[in-house]
């Protein structure tokens, strides 16, 4: 009783905050309600039985995605008025696609049941012993890892490739220039002085590191960066 | 298994994803709050998973959720890098400007 209160209850705020999400004027707001959209999701998942995939919920969403989007919202400066316009213009065709696929929608919730036959037909039964996360981790590292692999190769590609988009390089940064490191012999910085035995060394006499004219920095297209 | 009937998880993530399709519309210009809506339509994707994952007693549903859910966070890093760079170059981020090299 009270775990379906619950159920409407976080169904209720999730699709509020949906609804919030695609019509708030501040995109900051957008993204706040975004946040407590996934809050309200990750419990419905609770009380589906799904404990891991709630928790990876928050912390992915949340935590990961939820903050990249803040971080892009604050830090490009848009003219989010300028965006609105046109708001009232898209608002007939949107309606009516999204009227239509409701519609769709709850035509086939209307009418689908169950096949007879699907409980043989299972992948990874549940076993009511174990608890959520210890059977994701049995089946998640044996049947399921070159997907697991997969998805890890994913999240590589699309580190790299967001590194790779908003890489610039700056004229004034100084890069470490491999070439000038390797192709430096000890003669070019080191003197080796015979000193006389017994006789001390004179104060002015020191021996100084080679002064070397400091060489200019190279330009910014010398060392291969994207342009 | 479930609180509810498994019909009220599937007519939550039905609107849910309408909600996203209809704020694809709502927000034709603002490529950002197009990135959320898509992110909410996965969302509801991942709810149907995870409530026929409860309802038959299979875990395949929540391993599927939790590839769709790594498949989303790569798409919204990508998407935003883009978003970044977009920005930099046009100092805007209207959707339809990107049409602009289209002969």
């Amino acid at each position: 009783m009270i775990a379906s209160l619950a159920f409407y209850l976080f169904s209720g705020i999730l699709l509020a905050s949906a609804a919030m999400v695609v019509s708030s004027r501040n995109p900051v707001h957008a993204v706040l309600f975004l946040i407590l959209a996934f809050f309200n999701a990750a419990a419905l998942f609770l009380l589906a039985g799904a404990e891991f995939l709630a928790m990876t919920l928050v912390i992915v969403y949340v935590g990961a995605v939820a903050v990249l989007f803040l971080f892009v919202v604050m830090m490009l400066d848009v003219n989010f008025v300028q965006l609105r316009e046109g708001f009232q213009r898209y608002l007939p065709v949107g309606a009516t696609i999204g009227v239509v696929l409701l519609g769709e929608l709850v035509m086939v919730l209307g009418g689908w049941r169950i096949a007879p036959g699907s409980d043989g037909l299972r992948f990874a039964p549940m076993d009511a012993a174990l608890d959520n996360t210890r059977q994701i981790g049995q089946i998640l590292y044996t049947d399921y890892i070159l997907l697991f692999q997969a998805s890890g190769l994913i999240l590589l590609v699309a580190m790299i490739g967001a590194i790779v988009l908003t890489l610039r390089d700056r004229k004034t940064s100084r890069h470490q220039n491999v070439a000038t490191q390797i192709a430096r012999t000890p003669a070019d910085t080191l003197v080796l002085v015979d000193v006389v035995r017994g006789a001390g060394v004179p104060v002015d006499h020191y021996l100084r590191p080679k002064v070397t004219e400091a060489k200019p920095v190279a330009p910014a297209d010398s060392h291969g960066g994207h342009h | 298994m479930l609180p509810v009937p498994l019909g009220h998880y599937l007519t939550v993530s039905a609107i849910l994803l309408v909600l996203g399709i209809f704020g694809i519309f709502l927000n034709r210009k603002n490529v950002i709050v197009i990135l959320m809506s898509v992110e909410l339509m996965l969302l509801a994707v991942n709810l149907n998973l995870v409530a026929f994952s409860a309802a038959l007693n299979d875990l395949a549903g929540q391993i599927l959720a939790m590839f769709v859910l790594t498949v989303a966070a790569a798409e919204a890093a990508i998407g935003l890098a883009i978003v970044v760079v977009y920005f930099r170059n046009r100092g805007s981020i209207e959707v339809e400007d990107v049409t602009m090299m289209k002969g």
